[in-house]
């Protein structure tokens, strides 16, 4: 029985370091690559020698995607394909592609220049690493081999954010990677069509929650903000993810356009600001009110937004400041949050490290990242129509309450890392069938099938090397060079009947056509009956004129009715 | 298998294939060239073009005041209504196309009439950039076409009679009367509503019945060759394709592999002209007429062969001292289609890519607009007005000089032999465009640049991916006219390629055998395999057929279900078989004496064999039945024995292929 094969070496019931393993009709695929926030020790990245204990991972996969940019997705791809070993192809999408060396670049600079890490991958190889990549369009049916074919499909999240489609044969399997069913300030909705995977497998974050309309979020955030500035407070606000830090730049901007603010608002130079350009470049990936009015304005380029320089931390009055994890880690930000930390006018919207100091200034905690919740994962089923669905990317309580929500439906797996689960798929085979068998069978079945009495036809499946053909019987003699092998039958049946030779044959006739309905019946004026293709001849012995004999023959392909007839002719007729 | 031929023209196609109950439109360009039997319009008023004296017959009886011209030439002066010939559109009822495929911005053109008022309701495909920058080509269209003066237009010269006797080219238009007058803003929104956006290599599923999915082609951003096919039969339609490394994504090749017909249209119309060398020629005149202190004038599309045009310049003001002359881009969409270039990183060369990576804008002429090198306006009216500078570069359009603001600086710059015009379109005839404003002082540099693919390279092409059959305009299956001894300017190819013309109506030579069918699981499972050769089976198959949405499955045969117990008296007479099993056709012999063995084991020991010309004959004595084996037949003979006969059968059987 085929069947298809998942297993998680990471976001299995966890959310980090992201690593499916599928095999499928075959083909082994990698889906994402990522590392582990949480861990700083060997655990930071998924096991890979579940793979192989030995040697390259070139030969044991066919191919790894990488669904978006972010590090819990793509942050092991330069140790995986650098330090392990793979030189097979790795598939993003443009802007992935585009941004990802640089927050894979910035994660090593952290990692080894910081906090001293050695045996880490160096610049070098995520160049290297880089070149192994091809980029995906969205909707382009990418072939990988002969057998394999991928299809990436918008998933919202993050700028180049990639759902995707892994077929082999009639096998298909939907990959999500992070995804956003409702469209934001700057991104679209996920869209997949109806494309029926044997398995879905779906991240979820948000599993159990249904969250509040983002509007609300969003006032509620603006207000705090605006309520500190009024204060003639700072703000602090951390974005950790690349792409949540545009989404609320661009909040802030509409916001301050409106309100006619004029307290300034400064984003660290660097990531964020080469982000924009990003941002700029590849707009056609935002949502459409964004591309639609990208010539007159490209909403990336901010009015009230400007890079931050150290010096303005010391700066009065009120002000806004994004700070990105490079910032955080290089001090100068922790020095603005010492400088900050004592007047309880300011702000900061979260803040990992509070607890080591006397925190005065309020600290909000405000969750902005984009990912389907509950209702948009039901959502996202409705639309993919999948088989099977598996869970990844979450918490295990959480994963389990949506897993008995969808178990109403169908199967749902949740395997936990290193976990495999095998999923037996049931694959309809295709097969060449001749156009003129089709057609008369079409013809005959007539435009509307009666599901009461469906009409079977009958063919021969011709099996040659890789090919199916499906032809009819008398075709595939031909085709075959075989001759034909007629098997006939004739039976003798003594009957009682007083009557001519030509009045029992035609008392035999009206007594088949008053039983026999559905079939044709035919006296022949040489003295014969034919039922169907079955012919039936009366004789008279010599000795008694009232002892008739019936000659029936028949071919094998009437046998059913032959035999009927036989048997039925020798009870007599009804007188 | 059918395609109808709406237009002539070989680069701006518009034919309809057949196939495979789907009815499929490939382009729909619009022909503009009819606009040259047209006076300009200018922007203002012209004294010169009004002062013209009008058409006069011979004879003097007739006098045609809007048929202005001197000895040279006469044409229309009017405003353009009704001055756009189109594609034909009566050779087929155009509301039963199912879909439009448009390969690149240029060749969908007349969209609008095909998509409004003609009961049109299917869908049309186009790339992102095809549909963005052919929104912009349309707009502008529709611009030049709206803002000048409304005057009189004219008909009486489409008269049959009149026409007859008319001078030159207007004699020779055809089809007169059906030229229609340019879509309004409002019909070129509602065409591209109807516009669902594909990528490369996207596979689009037509009913079921066909699938679509569109190639790289090389020649424009976004611009796209199709592949129509199903799963036995392939046509692969090649529209303007390039080879050369400009800014879009490269040509992909080996898609078009394996073709039943390819239908080629869209090559180069310069055959004889390198790009490479007339894109030289045009930035030496325009560096020699800046330096001799004149103005240079490029009629020019807003998109396409401008974005290699400014880089080329780019890469060439520094060295050639131009960095202080001002280069302005004059159109309504001027600015939008600068930016749309900028962002549609997926659809560029590889080179260009690589820049939006860094990021940095792909091409360079961000950097031309942010030195103010160059400028762009929408129209010569407003801010142009005030900060033209001269010697300058002006890029505008549109290429025909009869409409849109190059009429205006025709008038401006034509007297003084210090200005140049340099042609860079090879859409129009130079000399024809040109033709109203003689007598012209300036100079005129013709340098058509056409990157689409020559023969040379088409030949090749063909010769790699070799299709069945090649379809393609009568203009390419003979040298051009003017060249009637390069027999290198034509396609040569074996079998000859079926050459089609407007209005033609061509059967494809096509001949479906097979289709796809799905045996669903269960049935598959079911199926029992025999060898009948070495490497080949055959299982008989008996299956209830079911067709949805033209896509076949075979699923077993229900079983009846069993029937209810009959409360009435148990009938004497059996039932007759209500569905009879179907039986096999056989096929092979049954050896004499493995059969008697066979017979021997089954208790049947005393028989007879009888030899006959064709086989023999077995006569089973204690039974007293007959078999008759011949090579191939077997015949039973066998009364009052219902069971013998049954286990006799079986046996035959058993040495028989079913099939």
């Amino acid at each position: 029985m085929p069947e298809i094969k998942v297993t998680p070496l990471g976001a299995g019931q966890d959310v980090g370091r992201s690593c499916i393993l599928v095999s499928i009709g075959g083909k082994n695929i990698m889906l994402d690559c990522g590392m582990h926030m949480g861990y700083n020790d060997d655990r930071r990245f998924p096991d890979f020698s579940y793979i192989t204990q030995n040697g390259r991972l070139t030969d044991f996969l066919d191919c790894v995607i990488i669904s978006h940019f972010h590090l819990d997705h793509c942050g092991a791809l330069p140790y995986m394909s650098e330090m392990v070993g793979y030189d097979g192809p790795i598939y993003m999408t443009h802007p992935t592609k585009a941004i990802c060396p640089i927050l894979l670049e910035d994660f090593r600079k952290i990692t080894v220049d910081k906090k001293g890490e050695t045996n880490f991958f160096t610049s070098q190889m995520i160049k290297d690493c880089m070149k192994k990549v091809i980029p995906l369009n969205l909707h382009q049916t990418v072939q990988v081999d002969d057998e394999l074919e991928i299809k990436a499909y918008y998933a919202g999240h993050v700028l180049g954010a990639a759902m995707v489609h892994i077929k082999v044969g009639s096998e298909s399997v939907v990959y999500t990677g992070d995804y956003n069913m409702t469209p934001d300030r700057h991104l679209g909705a996920a869209w997949i069509d109806k494309c029926r995977p044997d398995i879905l497998i779906s991240e979820s974050t948000y599993a159990t929650t249904i969250r509040d309309s983002k509007r609300c979020r969003e006032r509620d955030f603006l207000k705090k903000v605006h309520e500190s500035i009024e204060r003639g407070g700072k703000v602090l606000i951390p974005v950790f993810a690349l792409g949540r830090a545009q989404e609320l730049c661009i909040l802030l901007e509409t916001f301050w356009e409106r309100m006619n603010l004029k307290a300034p608002i400064y984003f660290s130079t660097g990531l964020t600001e080469k982000a924009n350009h990003y941002y700029k470049l590849f707009i056609t990936w935002t949502n459409q009110k964004i591309r639609k009015t990208f010539v007159q304005r490209n909403m990336f380029e901010f009015k009230h937004i400007k890079a931050f320089d150290r010096s303005y931390a010391d700066n009065p009055g009120p002000m806004v400041v994004f700070a990105t994890p490079g910032m955080l880690h290089a001090g100068q930000s922790l020095q603005i949050f010492k400088k900050w930390a004592g007047n309880e006018k300011n702000m900061v919207n979260p803040f990992p490290e509070q607890r080591k100091l006397d925190v005065k200034m309020q600290v909000e905690y405000m969750s902005f990242s984009a990912h389907a919740d509950a209702k948009g994962i039901m959502q996202l089923i409705r639309m993919a129509e999948p088989r099977n669905m598996l869970l990844v990317h979450g918490e295990a309580a959480k994963m389990e309450f949506l897993k008995g929500k969808i178990e109403q439906e169908f199967n749902c797996y949740m395997p936990a890392n290193g976990e495999t689960t095998s999923v037996i798929t049931n694959p309809s085979v295709p097969v060449d069938m001749s156009l003129n068998l089709l057609k008369r069978e079409m013809a005959l079945g007539g435009p509307l099938p009666d599901p009461k009495k469906p009409r079977a036809m009958h063919g021969t499946l011709i099996m040659k090397e890789n090919s199916l053909k499906l032809v009819s019987s008398e075709q595939a003699l031909k085709e075959l060079g075989l001759n034909e092998h007629q098997l006939r039958f004739t039976c003798r049946v003594q009957l009682q009947d007083p009557h001519s030779d030509s009045d029992t044959l035609h008392r035999i006739y009206t007594h088949l056509k008053s039983l026999l309905k559905d079939y044709t019946i035919q006296h022949l004026p040489d003295g014969t009956v034919m039922v169907e293709s079955i012919v039936i001849k009366v004789s008279s012995s010599a000795e008694d004129a009232n002892s008739k004999v019936l000659l029936l023959s028949w071919s094998y392909q009437d046998e059913d009715l032959g035999s009927y007839l036989s048997s039925l002719l020798k009870k007599g007729l009804p007188t | 298998m059918k395609l109808y031929c709406l237009s002539g023209h070989p680069t701006l196609p518009c034919n309809v294939l057949k196939f495979k109950s789907t009815t499929i439109m490939l382009d729909c360009g619009l022909d503009t060239t009819s606009v040259l039997n047209f006076l300009p319009l200018p922007l203002v008023h012209s004294p010169r073009l009004s002062k013209l004296p009008g058409w006069i017959s011979k004879d003097g009886a007739i006098n045609l005041e809007k048929v202005k011209g001197d000895e040279r030439q006469f044409m229309i002066h009017s405003q353009m209504a009704n001055c756009l010939q189109l594609p034909e559109l009566e050779l087929l009822d155009l509301s039963t196309i199912d879909v439009i495929l448009i390969s690149n911005y240029h060749c969908m053109m007349a969209l609008p009439y095909i998509t409004e008022h003609t009961g049109f309701t299917g869908t049309v495909y186009a790339t992102e950039p095809t549909l963005q920058i052919g929104r912009l080509l349309m707009e502008e269209l529709v611009n030049f076409m709206e803002r000048v003066p409304k005057a009189q237009s004219a008909t009486c010269w489409k008269n049959k009679e009149i026409q007859r006797l008319l001078p030159g080219p207007l004699k020779d238009a055809v089809d007169v009367w059906t030229w229609k007058r340019c879509y309004s803003m409002q019909e070129v929104n509602s065409a591209l509503s109807k516009v669902q956006l594909v990528g490369y290599s996207q596979k689009v599923e037509l009913f079921g019945a066909v699938q679509v999915s569109p190639l790289s082609s090389g020649y424009s951003l976004g611009s796209s060759n199709w592949i129509i096919q199903s799963h036995h039969e392939k046509v692969s339609y090649v529209s303007g394709s390039s080879l050369l490394t400009t800014h879009p994504q490269p040509m992909d090749q080996s898609s078009l592999k394996n073709s039943d017909v390819l239908i080629l249209t869209g090559l180069t119309q310069m055959p004889t002209a390198n790009p490479d060398g007339m894109l030289g020629e045009f930035c030496s005149n325009l560096a020699m007429t800046i330096r001799a202190g004149g103005n240079v004038l490029v009629p020019c599309y807003s998109s396409g062969v401008i974005y290699d045009l400014l880089e080329c310049l780019y890469q060439f003001i520094e060295s050639a001292n131009l960095g202080t002359t001002p280069f302005y881009f004059i159109s309504p969409v001027a600015n939008s289609s600068l930016e749309f270039s900028q962002i549609f990183a997926e659809w560029l060369c590889h080179n260009k890519q690589t820049k939006v990576y860094l990021p940095e804008p792909p091409f360079p002429h961000a950097e031309l607009i942010q030195t103010n090198k160059l400028k762009h306006y929408p129209s010569i009216h407003g801010d142009f007005s005030s900060e033209f500078r001269q010697p300058c570069v002006v890029f505008t359009g549109h290429p025909s000089l009869r409409f849109g603001d190059v009429v205006h600086f025709m008038e401006l710059w034509g007297k003084s032999s210090l200005n140049t015009v340099i042609f860079t379109e090879p859409d129009f005839s130079y000399l024809d465009a040109l033709a109203p404003y003689q007598p012209l002082a300036m100079k005129c540099v013709y340098c058509p640049i056409d990157t689409r693919l020559n023969f040379h390279q088409v030949s090749k092409l063909l010769k790699e991916v070799q299709p069945l059959h090649v379809v393609c305009p009568e203009q390419y299956t003979q040298p051009p006219v003017t060249q009637s001894h390069r027999a290198d300017l034509m396609l040569e190819l074996q079998p000859p390629p079926m050459p089609y013309r407007r209005c033609s109506v061509l059967n494809l030579p096509f001949r479906r055998r097979y289709e796809r069918v799905y045996i669903l699981p269960e049935l598959a499972n079911s199926l029992v395999p025999s060898e009948v050769k070495p490497g080949i089976s055959v299982a008989t198959v008996s299956a209830v057929l079911q067709s949805k949405d033209n896509k076949h499955t075979l699923q077993s045969v229900p079983k009846p279900p069993p029937a209810p117990p009959s409360k009435k008296r148990k009938r004497v007479i059996e039932e007759p078989p209500v569905t009879l099993a179907h039986k096999p056709l056989l096929s092979g012999a049954v050896p004499l004496e493995a059969f008697l063995a066979t017979l021997q084991k089954h208790g049947i020991t005393e028989v007879k064999v009888e030899e006959t010309a064709d086989g023999h004959i077995l006569h089973l004595q204690a039974e007293d039945t007959l078999i008759q084996l011949e090579e191939d037949g077997t015949h039973i003979v066998c009364d009052n024995n219902e069971p013998l006969r049954a286990t006799l059968r079986d046996l035959v059987l058993r040495f028989l292929q079913k099939l």
